[in-house]
């Protein structure tokens, strides 16, 4: 099983959780965030105030797939997330011990 | 009495009561979430002891018989007499409905004061300055501008607030953020406004109860009104077009938050001479007002105090230029005054004298009441009430459930 932790612009949300979901996954968890990585923050104006913002927010994404599910989650997401410009996001891939579904005490892939 | 002027009035005091609720959203848009109710608490703490202490005390300094030139006896303490008689300052209106229009404007002005202490202040202290600012600030000035006092008998003239209102909640303004300080971590991202929309539905509001406030200062439905109803929307709009220009062209894009302000600002500018100038230099006023209120805006950066949501800049500077304003554009074919340029320099002088009078005596006064206030109950919150926000420390509640 792989973890991944998607990161990428808020208005992808919707569109990137589709895709994921057209691939046959069940669940996953969203968080909104904020952060920075190469893409700069933009400046805002209050009554003259100029106020320099560093950290944009993002979506983060995390959902456990199968290790057969990895590739194609990870390209349906790039194609959905992806517009050329900086600021896009990132995927990180960790590998899983286990999974436990509460409710049964499934284990390991049939937990997901 | 005068049935269509008693009507008419009734429906300026509603209007003008409806602003200080606009107030309280404008006041808190500006602040960050974790202020927004305390915020919009002082506000409403202004409608609730101010209209109390007015009725007992307020009004009757400010318009009971003149005592020296410097405040009103107390002839209608406690509003003695008041019911079933007519207004001593409007005969055409009942006594009741004239203090419940006066009654309006000084719960506004004291409201307008707490953007200065925003998001610091103990709400103790917030109770206790404003009551002693009623009756030590407002009180005098609304007499000496409307009661009968030294200053209308110099012959400066204030149609609905320009000092009173205006410069003086900005000299109280001034004197607060320096008595209390900075807000701790101010700077860079520190005060940034939470939910502009409110903000800009509040200032909204604010320029429909405007109307109220500045037609209805004519005390009568007439031409007076007329003049000052137009006058009024004519400089908002264009304080709008002047604090768009200058921001554009120095930060390079128009903001609402700047569009509202500059609204504001050009009806504070009006405010002192809504029924006195004419249409076409009503319009250059409130241009002129967006104009200087930017520039009052930047100021406190410049001076280092903190007014948190700019009460200084645009009520303090904007009624200032106003009143200065009005000693030049007014015209005797509309109320009977002419300023300097209809020939009359003396107008100008008096109005700078009254401007001068206003910022000393309203300022020197606040800090005297915060000295007071400070010894007694103490201004400013602990640090961590302060980064805990004052919603939960004061009032032991959240405006929002996110």
């Amino acid at each position: 099983m792989k973890k991944l932790e998607i990161i990428i612009r808020p208005g992808m949300f919707e569109s990137v959780r589709d895709a994921v979901s057209r691939l046959g996954i069940h669940g996953l968890n969203y968080a909104e965030i904020r952060g920075f990585g190469r893409q700069r923050g933009h400046t805002e104006v209050y009554r003259g105030a100029t106020v320099q913002v560093d950290c944009l927010p993002k979506v983060k994404i995390e959902v456990v797939v199968h290790d057969e599910a990895l590739e194609s989650v990870i390209a349906a997401v790039v194609a959905t997330a992806r517009t050329g410009q900086v600021g896009d996001g990132k995927i990180f891939v960790s590998e899983v011990l286990d999974a436990v579904r509460i409710r049964t005490g499934e284990r390991g892939v049939d937990a997901l | 009495m005068n049935a269509s002027d008693t009507g008419f009035v009734i429906i300026c005091a509603t209007m003008v009561m409806l602003m200080t609720p606009a107030l309280a959203l404008f006041y808190g848009g500006l602040v960050r979430v974790r202020n927004v109710l305390s915020t919009n608490m002082h506000s409403y703490a202004s409608l609730g002891l101010t209209t109390a202490l007015w009725a007992i005390i307020g009004y009757t300094l400010a318009f009971g018989e003149d005592v020296g030139g410097v405040i009103g006896n107390l002839a209608f303490f406690a509003l003695d007499g008041v019911q079933g008689t007519a207004a001593p300052a409007a005969s055409a209106l009942p006594h009741t409905v004239f203090v419940a229009f006066q009654c309006m404007f000084a719960v506004l002005t004291v409201a307008l004061v707490s953007g200065a202490y925003a998001e610091r202040i103990r709400f103790p202290a917030v109770l206790l300055f404003s009551g002693l600012w009623l009756i030590f600030a407002y009180a005098p000035m609304a007499h000496w501008v409307w009661g009968g006092g030294w200053m209308a008998r110099m012959g400066a003239v204030d149609f609905a607030g320009g000092a009173v209102v205006h410069m003086a909640s900005g000299a109280g303004a001034l004197a607060c953020a320096q008595a209390l300080g900075p807000r701790l971590a101010s700077g860079r991202q520190g005060g940034l406004p939470h939910n502009l929309p409110m903000t800009l539905l509040g200032g909204g509001l604010l320029w429909f109860g405007w109307f109220g406030f500045n037609a209805g200062s004519a005390l009568a439905a007439g031409m007076l009104a007329g003049q000052a109803l137009l006058t009024t929307h004519l400089a908002s709009a264009c304080g709008i077009l002047g604090w768009m220009l200058v921001e554009w062209k120095r930060t390079g894009k128009p903001t609402s938050l700047g569009a509202v302000s500059g609204a504001l600002a050009g009806l504070v500018a009006i405010t002192p001479g809504a029924g006195f100038v004419g249409l076409l230099p009503s319009m250059l006023i409130g241009f002129i007002g967006g104009m200087v209120c930017y520039g009052g805006v930047l100021l406190k950066n410049r001076l280092g105090y903190d007014d948190a949501l700019d009460v200084v800049g645009i009520h303090g500077l904007g009624g200032t230029w106003g009143a200065l304003a009005t000693g030049l554009f007014a015209t005797a074919a509309v109320n009977g005054v002419d300023g300097l340029l209809y020939g009359n320099p003396r107008q100008l002088w008096v109005q700078a004298v009254s401007v001068v009078a206003t910022w000393a005596y309203v300022y020197v006064v606040s800090r005297g009441i915060l000295r007071v206030v400070d010894a007694l109950v103490g201004l400013r919150v602990m640090p961590e009430a302060e980064f805990l926000g004052l919603d939960l420390s004061e009032h032991n509640e959240r405006g929002y459930s996110l």
